[in-house]
């Protein structure tokens, strides 16, 4: 029996989150997030969720007692965003150094200072280096199916790795979709309970979160580095048991759209997929051979399904909705390692869009796709531009 | 003596045989600490009235109890010389490390 | 001196050791601390250690040095990570087990203080012992936010300008028991029987506990090595330090001194208080009898 209902991208992962039911909550609110917050609350009060909610004073203190509840074997959920997910970033480097296979959801948002509550990247790709695996969904029920395939992932004894989903604050976070749920049961046998023999047990006593000298140290950290290599091939599996499990995947590291003969491939993040998408459609029609790469896990990186996508396209173009100051966008430099690796010799140019909630219009896009374009018949074009700039920034 | 004793430890020769976690065997140690010492606490069973304030008070947990009286774990104890200092008979004294003497 | 039913003592506290083999200065105060706390909650205890002297010295892969459960949490995450054990264990139905979480004053007052009054505020069945060796330590005797007045440290320097430490001691322990908390406490490594009775009556509280005993630190205070417990009992005997406990709403004090012994003797023996001048010990005491002033009139003695 189908069991849909018309969810936000924040309801949709309250929803993922009481089916793969952690034993442990612990969550700071801070928009556009907090409605996440709000339905496990509503749910562990009406008994559908048998959680343990513990109401922390802080993102700090809510990674922080995840790890606790982690340490001794147990399942646990946070979600933060933006400044939270910054205020947490000492123990997200903790959490992953430690292994501990906690999922979170963060609503991207922007960084102060300027103030804003509008969603960009700058959060979560500024923690990119921070050991987890990060993913960025697309639409609510990405969101939803991913918090389920996250804990999969995660407590893989090959991966004991944090997981974080990102959803674009706003735009995905409070939009309504028609949402399949699936059901309780069938979760419960896609996802059985999880079980570690690295954790604080009363039976086998253990000393965690050791220190290391550097005679041990590049090997704690060789190891961790190799598992979330590993995890690439354990998040292709848990997809595919996915999709026979409830019907439906997601394709593993990427998503490639229309990209096979594609001369024109523009890379995005999340939510901007979709207008990408409605802009190849276009292109499509108007005689382009145009098409989009999805990137769904910034870490493990997917180089070489990049490079493999990418290998017969005159130019790539990737749209960044986060700056690195002083350089470029983070994804475009992730990219453009993995294209100068495979020795490729496809031109690469990088778009700065949708900073604090820019909107990202069809039209941006298809102007970004005007430059690839311009850029593969050797009309050099600025490798980084920032789009719908509403003013006029010449010297 | 009920605590963790000393063990054999080979540094691992493969990255599979390195703690997940890190998380390793609670307990497990694999050096001592008597070379620390300058001094050395010595019992004087005759004055000792087992009274284990001695026992309580000590930092490194080295001081045990032994028919009635107490008795030193000298391979982890650091010399500190609190044992000798608090028991209320004087029935512990501080030598320099080294040097001979009798129990 | 704090009572307790069933109470453990030098004779029938168990002779298991679980702090064992740690690398912490010879003669330190903190361990002592840590050890008794251990042997009074016993193997089935959950321990958090935060970043600081005792994780640095018990926890150097693979010298591991706690025979019980342990884990480092990060410097401000004591008590949250406690926290989420309790909340773990509770959900696993785990049963018959201690959460204990011992932290320096640094990672208590300072540092720690939010995650600590968010634990105390939910009620959480976890037990938070801090040892107070009156600076940060394991940086090399930096001032915390307990260090005493007039205390030298080596981010408060005494010279001609300035006696050292120029603020006085945070109240940590009427500051926690300000949120309400179930049961709080105020030890001395000096009196040890009264600190094991506190533990053993933490252990036994359904809620939050807090216990702040005072632990000095040899290296840090320029005291010989075998002075700890002495100098413990002399700050409780000169009533710079006192005993007592906070439960059911109210303050206990545990031991009261009909005549105090010499601050000066007592700040003497320590070389961070050794340039203090007459002037600035008056002024000690003065601080000293209006602060007992309060206890005495508004605690039960």
């Amino acid at each position: 029996m189908k069991n849909k209902a018309f969810l936000s991208g924040n309801e949709a992962v309250a929803e993922g989150v009481r089916l793969a039911s952690p034993h442990v909550i612990a969550a700071y609110p801070i928009t556009p997030q907090t409605v996440v917050v709000e339905r496990l609350a509503e749910m562990v009060e009406d008994g559908r969720l048998k959680s343990e909610f513990l109401h922390v004073e802080s993102e700090h203190s809510a990674l922080s007692a995840c790890m606790g509840a982690s340490s001794i074997g147990a399942r646990t959920f946070t979600a933060t965003s933006s400044q939270g997910l910054l205020y947490m970033a000492e123990c997200l480097h903790y959490a992953s150094g430690g292994r501990f296979p906690i999922v979170m959801m963060n609503a991207n948002r922007s960084l102060a200072l300027p103030w804003s509550i509008y969603g960009d990247h700058r959060d979560s790709l500024s923690q990119l280096d921070c050991g987890w695996i990060q993913i960025y969904v697309e639409d609510a029920q990405e969101s939803l199916d991913m918090v389920i395939q996250s804990y999969a992932i995660a407590e893989n004894l090959k991966v004991l790795t944090p997981v974080m989903i990102n959803l674009d604050g706003f735009v995905l976070t409070h939009t309504y979709e028609l949402v399949d749920i699936p059901q309780k049961d069938e979760v419960d046998k896609f996802l059985p309970p999880f079980e570690t023999p690295y954790k604080m047990d009363l039976e086998n006593p253990k000393n965690m979160g050791v220190s290391s000298s550097p005679s041990d140290n590049t090997e704690f950290k060789f190891q961790q580095h190799k598992a979330v290599l590993d995890a690439k091939e354990v998040i292709k599996e848990v997809d595919d048991s996915f999709r026979k499990a409830f019907g439906r995947g997601y394709g593993g590291l990427v998503d490639a759209y229309l990209c096979e003969d594609a001369e024109f491939i523009m890379v995005s993040l999340g939510s901007t997929t979709g207008t990408c998408r409605t802009v190849v459609d276009e292109l499509r029609q108007e005689g382009w051979k145009a098409g989009v790469l999805k990137i769904r896990f910034m870490r493990p990186f997917p180089e070489e399904e990049i490079i493999e996508i990418t290998k017969n396209a005159k130019a790539v173009g990737v749209i960044d909705r986060d700056i690195s100051f002083g350089y470029e966008g983070t994804v475009f430099t992730n990219v453009n390692s993995a294209l100068s690796k495979a020795g490729a010799n496809v031109r690469s140019l990088n778009f700065i869009a949708g900073l604090g909630g820019r909107d990202i219009s069809k039209e941006s896009i298809r102007e970004a796709f005007y430059d690839l374009r311009e850029e593969s018949r050797g009309i050099s074009k600025k490798r980084v531009k920032f789009l719908s700039l509403g003013v006029s920034i010449d010297e | 003596m009920n605590r963790p004793k000393l063990r054999e430890y080979a540094k691992p020769k493969h990255i599979k045989d390195y703690p997940v976690g890190p998380c390793y065997t609670a307990g497990h140690l694999v050096t001592e600490n008597a070379s620390w010492r300058t001094e050395k606490p010595i019992v004087e069973s005759n004055k000792c009235i087992g009274c284990f304030y001695c026992y309580l008070c000590c930092p490194e947990g080295v001081i045990y109890k032994k028919d009635k009286l107490v008795d030193i774990d000298y391979a982890f104890c650091k010399g500190c010389g609190i044992c000798a200092r608090v028991c209320p008979k004087k029935a512990i004294k501080m030598i320099r490390e080294g040097e001979d003497h009798e129990k | 001196m704090s009572k307790v039913r069933g109470t453990i003592n030098a004779g029938n506290i168990t002779d298991k050791e679980f702090f064992y083999g740690h690398k912490a200065c010879a003669g330190c105060g903190g361990s002592i601390v840590v050890r008794l706390v251990l042997k009074v909650l016993g193997e089935r205890t959950f321990t958090v250690i935060p970043a600081g002297c005792m994780s640095a010295v018990g926890f150097v892969y693979p010298q591991l040095c706690f025979a019980n459960n342990a884990i480092i949490s990060t410097f401000a995450g004591t008590a949250s990570m406690l926290s989420g054990i309790a909340a773990g264990a509770k959900a696993l139905g785990l049963k018959d087990y201690h959460v204990v979480g011992i932290a320096g004053d640094g990672g208590t007052a300072d540092i720690g203080i939010q995650a600590l009054s968010g634990a105390i505020d939910r009620g959480d069945k976890i037990i938070y012992i801090c040892y107070d060796n009156e600076a940060y330590m394991n940086t090399g005797i930096q001032k915390s936010g307990l260090t005493p007045y007039g205390a030298k440290t080596t981010t408060t320097p005494a010279g001609d300008n300035i006696p050292g430490t120029l603020t006085q001691k945070k109240n940590m322990f009427e500051i926690v028991a300000a949120h309400g908390i179930d049961y709080a406490a105020t030890a001395s490594i000096g009196y040890i029987q009264d600190f094991i009775n506190k533990i053993q009556k933490a252990s036994q509280v359904d809620g939050t506990s807090y216990i702040h005993v005072f632990a000095p630190c040899p290296t840090g205070w320029g005291a010989p090595l075998d002075s700890a417990i002495d100098i413990a009992k002399e700050v409780v005997d000169c009533g710079l330090w006192y005993l007592a406990e906070y439960e059911n709403n109210e303050y206990t004090l545990n031991k009261n001194p009909k005549k105090f012994t010499s601050v000066e003797e007592y700040l003497k023996k320590q070389s961070r208080f050794k340039h203090l001048t007459k002037e600035d010990i008056d002024r000690i005491i003065i601080s000293r009898d209006k602060k007992w002033n309060l206890i005495r009139s508004k605690w039960s003695c």
